[in-house]
């Protein structure tokens, strides 16, 4: 791995290669684009993988499949900025692949370990998850951030944009990676930051050994240059006050595009993160305190927005990322407004990760449509027509194969 | 296996030995002439010193009620008072005193009851210093006591109050075969756990089947399933034994009395059905096994815990009389939890079995009106019919049986204790928030007034619970 370009795979890169032609009118459903009001009665016209028209009174194209939508809400599909479905062939705890030992690993990407295969895939599609942000895991530098449409054959048609994003972890976890200390922590970063930026510019003397040792390989060097050129934002998870407001330095001393991610205690300082113009990814559940966050409260969400933060919510849930709705309602619950709550997982985070085909039910964007009974935060509804670039996907899980075999007990074969 | 076991009572002896409920060695309850000097068996054992808290009577107007009896009664009132619920449906005059409460648009429940927490025993935040629920040290480690490891100060308590549960049954974690006593405890604040003990609750002992016990102690085994079973057998073997010495001497008391065991005192207990089996157990096959352990040694299995293959064998639940407490949608993270699928509540109460939600976790446990919800929900979802009332009894009605409770709490029925909670709106709604929490008639919670939101000694001078509004 020695380019240093930010590659982008996929869907972006080839402007929106659908998986097959495929014309679709959805009617008479309430609409939420996320980028405009709602619509009651609307269509969505959908040809080759991408969304062509939504309003009011559209003609139907010839030929297209018309979904009659009529008394179901239609959104877009929903981002989950802290999904893990695909890196592993199942669920379970050592077969993941979404980590590499080592706390410095700037230049990992999980993107060729995806496997398009795994059980989580449909599960994760069943909540309306069409799209997912999957970060590393680690302690400090865990390597790329990936964003993927849970749809596919191969891991290089799940992946939307690759790399997305750089993960940073300055938490107590991180501890290790200093010495033992925050500060040591800060030091390190700050070492392997102006080394990128040394390296970058002595590429010749290094080759020549002309230089210091630098405190990472190249490659690993290399791989951070995209985020410190301002070219790729830093997804940096953070939740005491101390560690977001040492975050938030780094940004500006380092002229960073930043993206928290927890921020626990992020409320205390909502002005400051508003004025930085950084997003928030967090768990509105999340409400337990720990010494990396005390302050931890169900409304963290709220009091953010009421800064003018954009949040993009991301329960890490045991229930799976088809979660991630009933998170966002409660949000809701805890005082944010439903079309902020809405926006929470489609548009903030299609814009903190820059996809710009995503996050909205408007002309020129990615198919990415979900068909619900009802209220998509409530779990009386459910998500009855999950579209991904155009195509209608399947909602057959395993679960449903389980069940089926035991209505009747014992079960006949 | 006692009588009132079967019928689903509190058994006999509790009523027998009035309020302290000492854990004796003898099935009798002690004969004090016999003794200047009483030993250790024979003297009390960690009783409860929890009070309820005196609190006006309340009336409740013109809300929805959730009585968990099958009821749901819309614009109807429930009084409670001195702990007690006095009426529900129509209610006369309150009495004297009485505060009144708008119930308009909103629901009423009885309280939460969670057959398995940790609360207390990994309690936040977080530090390795609390980790005290699991006495990983020895397959078998009946001899131990949750209680002797709860902090009431844990501040998730408060959290969990916040989501109305007034109820919860303390366990020890899954390390061991046989991992310790539970304790049932009320969610109130409290400087000792003996202030939280719910009086009379019998004890419960915690066994756990599978992959924990395997894992934890591969090198010295059990290493195998097969090495759970032999474990586990061998252990009630001389359960049986101690029980007989102790059963022989008990009967007229003479001479030496068999040598204290504390490990054995636990298991007699199983044995004589004082004290309750509540079974980490995921696999149908393993469950089955448990099933067969049980009946060699002639005792029952309260309930399994983490069920997530309970549909499976749910007619066998049903036929042996045990519950199942599951989670609505967790799966997957282990091998044993593979065959997860949000039917499974719904197919255990479609079968007859008694199915309880449970949550095994300081989050779920503040929402469980939501996984209630949840299951409910994809139950129907998949033409399997569940109702409003069961749904709320797998939160209730079903967890107070399951920790033999239920003829005191779990449901809002006259003379009942005054366990009840006030939602906003409709609990199997996301948006609706537990917004008045009565424990034993005692307002242990008030959305709406700061004042009456419990801090525990951790939250003081850090960070006030995080409740939210």
């Amino acid at each position: 791995m020695n380019r240093t370009t930010v590659v982008i795979l996929g869907l972006v890169a080839s402007g929106g290669a659908p998986l097959g032609a495929q014309s679709i009118a959805i009617t008479g459903g309430t609409v939420y684009p996320v980028s405009g009001p709602k619509i009651e009665g609307g269509t969505v016209l959908i040809l080759n993988g991408k969304i062509v028209a939504v309003g009011k009174g559209l003609a139907v194209p010839p030929g297209a499949k018309v979904i009659d939508a009529t008394g179901k809400w239609v959104t877009p599909g929903l981002i989950h900025s802290n999904a893990s479905a695909g890196t592993g062939v199942a669920g379970l705890g050592g077969y993941r692949e979404s980590s590499k030992e080592g706390d410095v690993n700037p230049s990992f990407n999980l993107a060729s370990g995806l496997d398009p295969a795994a059980l989580t895939v449909p599960i994760t599609r069943t909540g309306g998850v069409t799209t997912g942000v999957i970060s590393p895991n680690g302690n400090f530098l865990p390597g790329q951030v990936v964003v993927v449409d849970f749809a596919g054959e191969e891991a290089e048609q799940m992946v939307v944009r690759s790399p997305a994003a750089l993960a940073l972890e300055l938490n107590s976890g991180s501890r290790d990676a200093g010495g033992g200390a925050r500060a040591g922590a800060l030091a390190r970063l700050r070492q392997l930051f102006d080394d990128a930026l040394e390296y970058s510019r002595r590429k010749l003397e290094y080759r020549r050994a002309a230089t210091q040792p630098f405190a990472a390989p190249p490659a690993e060097l290399e791989a951070l240059l995209p985020a410190l050129r301002g070219q790729l934002p830093v997804f940096v998870t953070a939740n005491r006050r101390i560690d977001i407001e040492n975050a938030l330095k780094l940004a500006g001393q380092y002229r960073l595009k930043m993206v928290l991610s927890g921020a626990v205690e992020g409320w205390k300082i909502a002005d400051k993160i508003a004025k930085a113009g950084v997003s928030v990814a967090l768990e509105p559940n999340h409400d337990i305190p720990s010494f990396d966050g005390l302050g931890a409260r169900l409304d963290n969400a709220t009091l953010l927005r009421a800064a003018g933060v954009k949040v993009l919510i991301a329960q890490g849930d045991p229930g799976g990322e088809r979660s991630l709705r009933y998170a966002a309602g409660n949000a809701v619950r805890n005082g944010m407004s439903w079309d902020d709550a809405l926006r929470s997982i489609t548009l903030w985070p299609a814009e903190a990760f820059g996809l710009s085909q995503y996050g909205s039910l408007q002309t020129g964007n990615v198919a990415n449509v979900v068909i619900w009974s009802g209220d998509p935060f409530e779990f009386s509804s459910a998500a009855e027509t999950v579209i991904i670039r155009g195509h209608e996907t399947s909602l057959r899980t395993r679960e449903n194969e389980l069940r089926d075999r035991y209505r009747t007990l014992p079960p006949e074969r | 296996m006692t009588q009132s076991m079967r019928r689903g009572l509190v058994p006999l002896w509790i009523t027998a030995l009035g309020t302290t409920a000492p854990m004796l060695a003898s099935a009798q309850a002690p004969s004090a002439e016999r003794f200047t000097d009483t030993l250790s068996f024979d003297r009390p054992q960690y009783r409860s010193t929890y009070v309820r808290r005196p609190n006006a009577p309340v009336l409740i107007k013109n809300a929805t009620i959730m009585t968990a009896t099958g009821q749901e009664l819309r614009g109807a009132s429930i009084l409670f008072q001195d702990g007690k619920i006095v009426s529900v449906g129509d209610v006369g005059t309150p009495p004297a005193g009485a505060q009144i409460v708008d119930g308009t648009g909103k629901f009423v429940t009885p309280g939460i009851v969670d057959t398995h927490s940790h609360l207390g025993v990994y309690a936040a935040p977080g530090t390795s210093a609390e980790q005290d629920g699991n006495e990983a040290t020895n397959p078998v480690t009946a001899e131990v006591w949750a209680e002797h490891s709860i902090w009431p100060h844990d501040p998730q308590i408060p959290l969990a109050i916040a989501g109305g549960v007034t109820v919860a049954q303390i366990l020890p974690g899954s390390a061991n075969l046989i991992g310790g006593r539970s304790a049932v405890v009320r969610f109130v604040p409290a400087r000792t756990v003996q202030e939280m003990k719910f009086p009379n609750a019998p004890y419960g002992v915690k066994l756990a089947c599978g992959e924990n016990p395997k894992r934890v102690y591969q090198n010295r085994g059990p290493s195998t399933r097969m090495g759970n079973m032999a474990g586990y057998r061998g252990a009630f073997i001389q359960a049986e034994q101690y029980r007989l010495k102790w059963d022989k001497w008990n009967k007229d008391r003479k001479g030496d009395p068999p040598g204290r065991d504390l490990k054995m005192e636990t298991l007699a207990g199983v044995l004589r059905g004082e004290i309750y089996v509540h079974n980490h157990c995921y696999r149908a096959d393993e469950m089955a096994q448990m099933l067969d352990l049980a009946t060699e040694f002639g005792f029952k299995i309260r309930s399994f815990h983490h069920g997530v293959e309970a549909y499976k064998i749910a007619d066998l639940l049903a036929k042996a009389g045990t519950a199942a407490s599951v989670w609505s949608d967790w799966g997957g993270f282990k091998m044993e939890a593979y065959d997860e699928i949000l039917e499974n509540l719904a197919l255990i109460t479609a079968a007859g079995a008694r199915a309880v939600l449970h949550t095994d976790s300081p989050d779920g446990i503040q929402r469980m009106n939501q996984d209630a919800a949840k299951a409910m929900y994809a139950g129907n979802r998949a033409g399997i019919p569940v109702t409003r009332d069961q749904a709320i009894r797998w939160i209730t009605i079903n967890p107070a049986w399951a920790l033999g409770i239920d003829q005191l709490t779990g449901t809002l029925e006259p003379g009942k204790m005054a366990d009840v909670v006030l939602w906003s709106g409709d609990p199997f709604s996301v948006y609706s928030k537990a917004e008045k929490v009565w424990n034993e008639g005692w307002l242990a919670f008030d959305r709406l007034d700061k004042t009456r939101q419990y801090k525990t000694d951790f939250n003081l001078g850090q960070a006030d619970p995080g409740v939210g509004r």
